[in-house]
């Protein structure tokens, strides 16, 4: 069987998975009687149609770009970490923590604070799935996913009888101070021309571009990426290379915690201003579906979280304005991370297929 | 507590340990073949929403049963063929058939019913109604046994029953049977199967065809039996409790049905704060309670707990020498 070219690989192998993707959720929508055409154009319209759309397909971009490197960093170390959810709900605690605690002065100060307390909060609920995984050899996938429950009862105890204040009836934190509130995008000279209605989108965008700059240069250009990518391939080769498969499994879980956990600054501190339950709203879960649609690369991230953005904002207006539960866009995610993820094989046969069929025709003529 | 209370819980707990105890079955029988399946929790849902529907629609709980059943097994096969056809990812298969369970199944419901993404609550012929056993009233003024027979054994719906047969069957079968001693094989050493000229996919689609089985039992149970309809996200992560269990009990079947009734009765002490507290003399948060059985785990995972020794093969597809 003849090799894809490499452009082909890493561009056509995601669209055509896509398009199989798209092909299925508008067979769904035709099957609940729904007109799929009118779907994709309430959906174009109310994410990308004004800039208070983009507003909203950035905000949940940004959130997407984090936990799409947290599963990046993890699977370059051939980690799947399926905790993403957990460690952004426990970076939201510590984003409120940080935020609760001191009249912040300004905004950058408390950004600074809240972005290592998110960090930490993330990192340290990595942290012993990491541990159990390099030490004690059980699987991070069960581990992961246990710690998202537990994650889901300890913030449910948090908010219930720590952090509520009395007589307030909903679990949630108090309000944040003021001087620990992001300015949003519309708040931002330049930005401010684009952007003239208040939107969710805020700074922490920037943060979240930035991230993926560093998570590249950290992978491809520091000696500790080449452990992590090393590892990652063959376990057995990197510890003959001397690289200590204890240190890289915790380090690259760290820093994948420590990701999923900063999502926490867009939504709880740059949106919602207080920590609610289940701030994430399964954002770390879309991580999955991002890194695997980006090809795990950061600029492939980024990308990606915009598409799911768009898809986020979209699904939210199909609730809205048609009969379409918002539910949609749990089946897109799904099916997104089926063909890119578990059906990938199916995909890249069929186009070697394809190749093969244009190689031969051209032999033929040549010959 | 009194002896009554204990019975209450004791009851509860039964109830609350039978979906786990199917799910956590099906989840045995494909990862002893090698096949991980973390997807049991949307097969359970597949199937409790196509439980509930066609039980409304037609007034017949096992007509309902049938047809979560099918859902499941639906589902199973696609994981089956990203699995064992395609070679992909176990895990990301059955992260994204959970996914697309969980939106399926709201779209569905919705498109059906118009009810926010519920069925119509079951009444009748409709659900599967609580079965007496022989002799439980009778039996029910013997001092100590007559209760705990009439309270917790008796009284249960008809599935009840079939799952916890299904527990000796799933050891005769795995350890007594040709089939059995197979799909164990295949799941701890494939290629020495294929060797002896047993087909490897042929035996890992079976396994993944009863999980299928079994988690549409476990779905329906839940839609039919446990409560009256589907509710969006109604199995509420027991798919993920019944993996807890299986590797609690290091993928044996009796051990299976232990774990599973020590994790529903957590369940049911959850729902009941205020006899715990009376218990253990100090208030215990609830969320405590909820997270028991995943802490539990995380420490049998960690090995403070006998450690679990999963199936050699599992999670790898296996690729045929040429």
């Amino acid at each position: 069987m003849d090799r894809l070219p490499r452009w082909a690989d890493l561009t056509l192998v995601p669209l055509v998975s896509l398009l199989f993707a798209a092909i299925i959720s508008a067979l769904v929508l035709l099957a609940i009687g729904q007109s799929p055409t009118e779907a994709l154009k309430v959906m174009v319209d109310g994410a990308l149609g004004s800039p208070y759309g983009w507003g909203y397909t950035l905000y949940y971009a940004t959130s997407f770009i984090f936990t799409g490197l947290a599963v990046t960093v993890a699977f370059h170390a051939g980690l799947f970490n399926i905790g993403g959810e957990g460690q952004a709900q426990l970076g939201g605690l510590g984003v409120a923590l940080v935020c609760l605690s001191l009249p912040w002065p300004h905004w950058t100060v408390a950004l600074l604070a809240a972005t290592c307390g998110a960090a930490l909060f993330g990192a340290a609920w990595a942290a012993i799935p990491a541990y159990l995984q390099a030490k004690r050899g059980s699987h991070i996938v069960i581990t992961t996913i246990m710690f998202n429950y537990i994650a889901a009862a300890l913030l449910v105890f948090v908010l219930v009888d720590v952090l509520r204040p009395t007589g307030q009836m909903d679990p949630a934190s108090a309000r944040f101070p003021v001087g620990a509130q992001l300015p949003a995008l519309n708040d931002i000279p330049g930005f401010n021309l684009i952007f003239q209605r208040p939107v969710p989108a805020n700074v922490t965008l920037l943060i979240a571009l930035a991230m993926a700059v560093v998570v590249w240069a950290l992978l491809w250009r520091t000696r500790l990426g080449y452990q992590i990518r090393a590892f990652g391939k063959s376990e057995a080769a990197a510890k003959y290379a001397g690289i200590n498969p204890v240190r890289i499994t915790i380090i690259a879980m760290l820093i994948s915690g420590g990701l999923a956990g900063m999502m926490s600054i867009n939504n709880v501190m740059g949106e919602a201003e207080r920590l609610l339950q289940n701030s994430s709203e399964g954002a770390g879960f879309i991580g999955i579906a991002v890194a695997l649609m980006g090809r795990n690369h950061p600029f492939g991230v980024v990308l990606a979280a915009l598409l799911f953005g768009f898809l986020y904002q979209g699904g939210a207006e199909l609730g809205l304005w048609t009969s379409i539960p918002i539910e949609m866009r749990i089946v897109v995610q799904g099916l997104v991370i089926l063909f890119t993820g578990a059906l990938d094989m199916m995909v890249r046969m069929l186009l070697e297929r394809v190749f093969g069929l244009f190689r031969s025709a051209k032999a033929v003529r040549a010959g | 507590m009194d002896y009554a209370t204990l019975l209450q819980v004791l009851d509860t707990t039964v109830r609350l340990a039978t979906p786990l105890l199917l799910a956590c079955l099906a989840g045995l029988y494909s990862e002893r073949a090698g096949i991980f399946d973390i997807g049991l929790e949307g097969k359970m849902l597949s199937a409790a929403m196509s439980a509930g529907a066609v039980a409304a629609l037609t007034g017949s709980a096992w007509a309902g049963l049938l047809a979560g059943i099918g859902a499941s097994m639906l589902f199973a096969l696609l994981h089956g063929i990203a699995a064992i056809t395609f070679r992909g990812n176990q895990l990301i298969s059955g992260v994204a058939l959970n996914f697309l369970a969980s939106g399926l199944t709201v779209l569905i419901a919705q498109a059906l019913f118009r009810q926010g993404g519920r069925t119509p609550p079951l009444t009748g012929e409709a659900r599967f109604n609580p079965v007496t056993l022989p002799g439980a009233e009778a039996l029910r003024e013997v001092p100590l046994i007559g209760p705990l027979y009439f309270e917790v054994i008796s009284g249960h719906s008809v599935l009840v029953y079939i799952a916890f047969l299904i527990v000796p069957l799933t050891w005769w079968v795995l350890f007594r049977t040709r089939f059995g001693l197979r799909l164990r094989a295949v799941g701890e050493n494939p290629a020495a199967v294929d060797t002896a000229g047993v087909s490897v996919i042929g035996l890992r689609f079976a396994a993944v065809a009863i999980t299928g089985v079994l988690c549409g039992l476990a779905g329906a149970y839940m839609a039919t039996a446990l409560q009256a309809g589907f509710g969006r996200e109604m199995t509420a992560g027991r798919g993920y409790i019944a993996l807890a269990a299986l590797i609690f009990a290091k993928w044996r079947p009796v051990a299976a049905m232990w774990a599973c009734l020590l994790f529903g009765f957590f369940q049911a002490l959850a729902l009941r704060p205020d006899v715990v507290q009376a218990v253990v003399q100090v208030k215990v948060p609830v969320p405590l309670l909820d997270a028991l059985p995943y802490i539990l785990t995380v420490l049998v995972l960690a090995g403070f707990v006998g450690k679990a020794i999963p199936p050699r093969a599992g999670g790898q597809p296996y690729v045929k020498e040429r």
